[in-house]
């Protein structure tokens, strides 16, 4: 196989890691307030995900930095030309990160509603936004023979690219409520696994229009199969949640992002970024890639120490594997 | 005023914001991870009490170097992305790394280490946190093999069918010189943070809580501080030597603009103060040490130092005309910020540790207490002209010799786009620092914790209890 196409895949791997871990954590923060009664039962959804948070973001910074040292065309192109949303994501994820550390160290009720506003909107702004983007990514957008974006903001809200938003924040919220019926216990587990059947339906119904709309846009034999994959896993999982296994649910529905995120670079592959304008502007993952030498090292770099990352990060989510219930949160 | 000024005011608002957080967690993550060895290997409670006292002061600050960092990473794509094409071959690798081999160990052992007092074996407990610290120290050699690049590109070829800088020597790109001696500098100063904030806190205690039962851990705690910091000071100043040797030969302009001297002088007098003309291409008044910067920058007290007024026409000779010299009075008033802010902290620990001589009380003096609440701010200053000095003494350039500054900015990013993200991260930023350092100061006032004896780690999945930690 190609060094670039090796790369292609690595991408393509760590944004759907990054949108499996991440996906339930922005899940868990837009539920906040819609299953969080109280405070204790805000904090226990808060500690379903305190450990691993960090450890789950860190996929993006991973991605984000395969992308500019195997891609640096891409990487470029897309981080200039995409400034406002990514702006929006990067504010959210600051809130966000702060306020999962500093919302207990004081017990003031506006303090924490302060934050729980922030854990929320930082959550809820990424969720739709990065559906935008990969929308736009799949899309194509207005770019120069020498591959600089020159579409304005409002190129960037079509009404795919806002179906995309819409979609990946309704598997997340799905994903989100899944995960918390998963790692909770007592009345917040019963009614965070009634809202995941709920939410699941409407996440599936927004899925399947968006993944046909996209294997109208462009399309490959092994995107319609994942996409199929994509909508029969999201459908299972929701079965799952349904009869109260939520550990299928939750992989169910882990399946169903990771399917949809695979439709999206299979059907893009091997353009990296499509031009709506020139077709000589369009970035591929030939003409947008570092030289062969520089894909060789990461390609070592990657094969080593990936499993080692993989190993200590489940090792995390084994240790943190019990499930906590208002009765565990200790007084402030 | 157009985008590249002001994603260049971004940058350097962003990039020092974030270095004020990151010194702190490089040093106090090796501290706190030291303090609870102590306690498992003593069984002694007042370490396990400062490891979870400073392990909260280090979390409160932790949590604000993780959230600015994205934006670093993001930043290089979204208003330098020319500079990003130009150098992504070479410089997308380390940042990579960084985020596979130190973020990832650091983001999970961290989460680990303050969820984990209940769930885990004490001595996995205690690994957890020097493995977040080995990740943390990591990061910090990745992203400076980075830097160094853009000081002293080493290991790569222009190629001139793409127009850009390719990889040809990844090996010399992680031993650049420039980046063997800027890390343990960069972590040295690190530990004068760290040091300092450990006196900080405890003489603070010592002073005001006179009677306290925990005063022997708050002895302990700003001795340790003090002789950290001692030893961190003398190893920022050895490596400072080397790197500015290094410096003189591979960036003489950044040395010659750092001492303000216009003209080459063999040998160099080091400038103690140094006035230049408004348009910083002659001297004025100068008041100098003879032969000292010949022996700083070469080693020999009669070495040649080249003048900003000759390399400036070196460069115009070799790259085509244009100003090859950065502003002078910010590197060279940034240097003496940084060397005289470090400086003081050290002497602020040194006087800390007379007054707590052969076991005496610390005295209960208001300037020993003012000076002590000083002394971190100063090597956070100090950290923060350092890299001001060393950026702003790479200027024009962004990649030393290949690329200018001006070349790598983002053309497709309008300056209404680049205003707007400065105004919205200066905001942010400004918002959070305020509520930081409140929250920092209201944990340290709070003492060290009451520690009375935990249970034992309990990882069945039956226990009822509550969790040891919890957000």
């Amino acid at each position: 196989m190609e060094l670039t196409t090796i790369w292609f895949l690595l991408v393509a791997v760590l944004f759907t890691g990054y949108f499996i871990l991440e996906g339930f954590d922005f899940g868990v923060g837009m539920l906040l307030p819609v299953l969080g009664r109280d405070d204790r039962e805000r904090r226990v959804m808060i500690n379903t995900i305190g450990p691993v948070w960090d450890g789950n973001e860190v996929w993006l910074i991973t991605a984000g930095g395969a992308m500019f040292a195997a891609f640096p065309e891409w990487y470029a192109t897309l981080f200039s030309g995409f400034y406002l949303p990514l702006l929006l994501i990067l504010l959210a994820l600051i809130a966000r990160g702060v306020a999962f550390e500093y919302r207990h160290k004081r017990p003031e009720p506006t303090w924490k509603r302060r934050w729980d506003n922030a854990i929320f909107y930082g959550s809820l702004i990424p969720a739709v936004l990065w559906g935008v983007a990969f929308a736009n990514i799949l899309r194509g957008v207005p770019l120069s023979a020498d591959h600089e974006y020159v579409g304005g903001l409002l190129d960037l809200l079509n009404p795919y690219a806002l179906l995309g938003g819409a979609t990946t924040a309704a598997l997340f919220l799905t994903h989100g409520a899944v995960f918390i019926a998963l790692k909770t216990l007592g009345d917040i587990r019963d009614r965070a696994a009634a809202l995941a059947v709920r939410l699941g339906a409407i996440a599936a119904v927004l899925a399947v229009a968006f993944l046909a709309w996209t294997l109208t846009i462009r399309s490959s034999a092994a995107a319609v199969v994942l996409a199929a994959g994509a909508a029969a896993a999201l459908l299972g999982g929701l079965a799952a949640a349904k009869v109260r296994r939520e550990g299928w649910a939750f992989t169910g529905t882990a399946v169903a992002i990771a399917l949809a995120v695979a439709t999206l670079f299979a059907a893009l592959f091997p353009n990296v970024l499509p031009s709506t304008l020139d077709p000589a502007g369009t970035l591929t993952a030939t003409n947008a890639a570092s030289t062969p030498y520089t894909l060789k090292i990461m390609t070592w770099v990657a094969v080593i120490f990936t499993p080692i990352v993989l190993a200590y990060q489940g090792w995390t989510y084994w240790v943190f594997r019990k499930r906590i219930g208002v009765t565990h949160i200790p007084q402030q | 005023m157009d985008a590249l000024d002001v994603a260049r005011w971004q940058f350097g608002v962003t990039t020092v914001y974030h270095f004020l957080f990151v010194p702190l967690t490089i040093g106090l993550s090796v501290l706190v991870a030291i303090l609870q060895t102590l306690w498992h290997r003593t069984g002694n409670e007042k370490y396990l009490k400062l490891t979870k006292f400073y392990g909260k002061l280090f979390m409160i600050n932790f949590a604000m170097g993780v959230v600015t960092g994205i934006v670093q990473e993001f930043q290089f794509g979204m208003n330098w992305s020319d500079y990003s094409r130009f150098v992504g071959d070479i410089f997308g690798a380390p940042l990579a790394i960084e985020a596979l081999v130190a973020f990832f160990l650091e983001s999970t052992f961290i989460g680990l280490w303050i969820f984990g007092w209940d769930r885990l074996p004490k001595r996995v407990h205690l690994a957890t946190i020097w493995a977040a610290a080995i990740g943390t120290n990591l990061s910090a050699y990745f992203i400076l093999a980075a830097n160094s690049f853009m000081q002293n590109p080493v290991g790569y070829r222009y190629n001139p069918d793409t127009g850009r800088a390719e990889l040809t020597d990844f090996v010399a790109v992680l031993t650049n010189e420039v980046a063997l001696i800027t890390f343990p500098h960069t972590i040295a100063g690190a530990f004068l943070v760290a040091g300092s904030l450990l006196v900080a806190v405890a003489l603070w205690h010592l002073i005001r809580n006179r009677d306290s039962a925990d005063t022997p851990a708050y002895r302990f705690a700003a001795k340790f501080g003090s002789w950290v910091t001692l030893v961190a000071t003398a190893a920022v100043v050895i490596t400072g030597d080397i790197q500015g040797k290094i410096m003189t030969e591979v960036q003489p302009m950044k040395m010659a603009a750092a001492e303000a001297i216009y003209d080459t002088e063999s040998p160099a007098s080091l400038s103690v103060l140094t006035i230049g003309s408004l348009d910083g291409s002659r001297e004025l008044f100068a008041i100098k040490i003879p032969y000292l910067l010949s022996y700083l920058g070469t080693g020999d007290p009669n070495g040649t130092v080249h003048g900003i007024n000759d390399l400036q026409a070196l460069y115009t000779a070799q790259y085509g005309p244009g100003s090859y010299t950065p502003i002078i009075p910010v590197t060279y008033w940034s240097f003496r910020f940084m060397i005289g802010f470090g400086l003081a902290a050290a002497a602020i620990a040194l006087l800390v540790l007379w007054t707590q001589r052969r076991g005496r009380a610390v005295p209960n003096s208001k300037w020993l207490l003012r000076a002590g609440l000083a002394m971190p701010i100063l090597p956070l200053l100090a950290n923060s002209f350092g890299w001001i000095f060393t950026e702003m003494g790479r200027q024009p350039w962004i990649v030393f010799g290949e690329m200018l500054t001006r070349d790598g900015v983002s053309r497709s990013v309008s300056l209404t786009e680049v205003l707007t993200s400065f105004t919205a991260f200066t905001l942010i930023y400004a918002v959070l620092a305020v509520i930081e350092v409140k929250l920092l100061i209201r944990y340290a006032r709070a003492g060290v914790p009451d520690v009375t004896p935990a249970a034992e780690p309990d990882d069945t999945d039956d226990t009822e209890r509550p969790l040891a930690f919890a957000y």
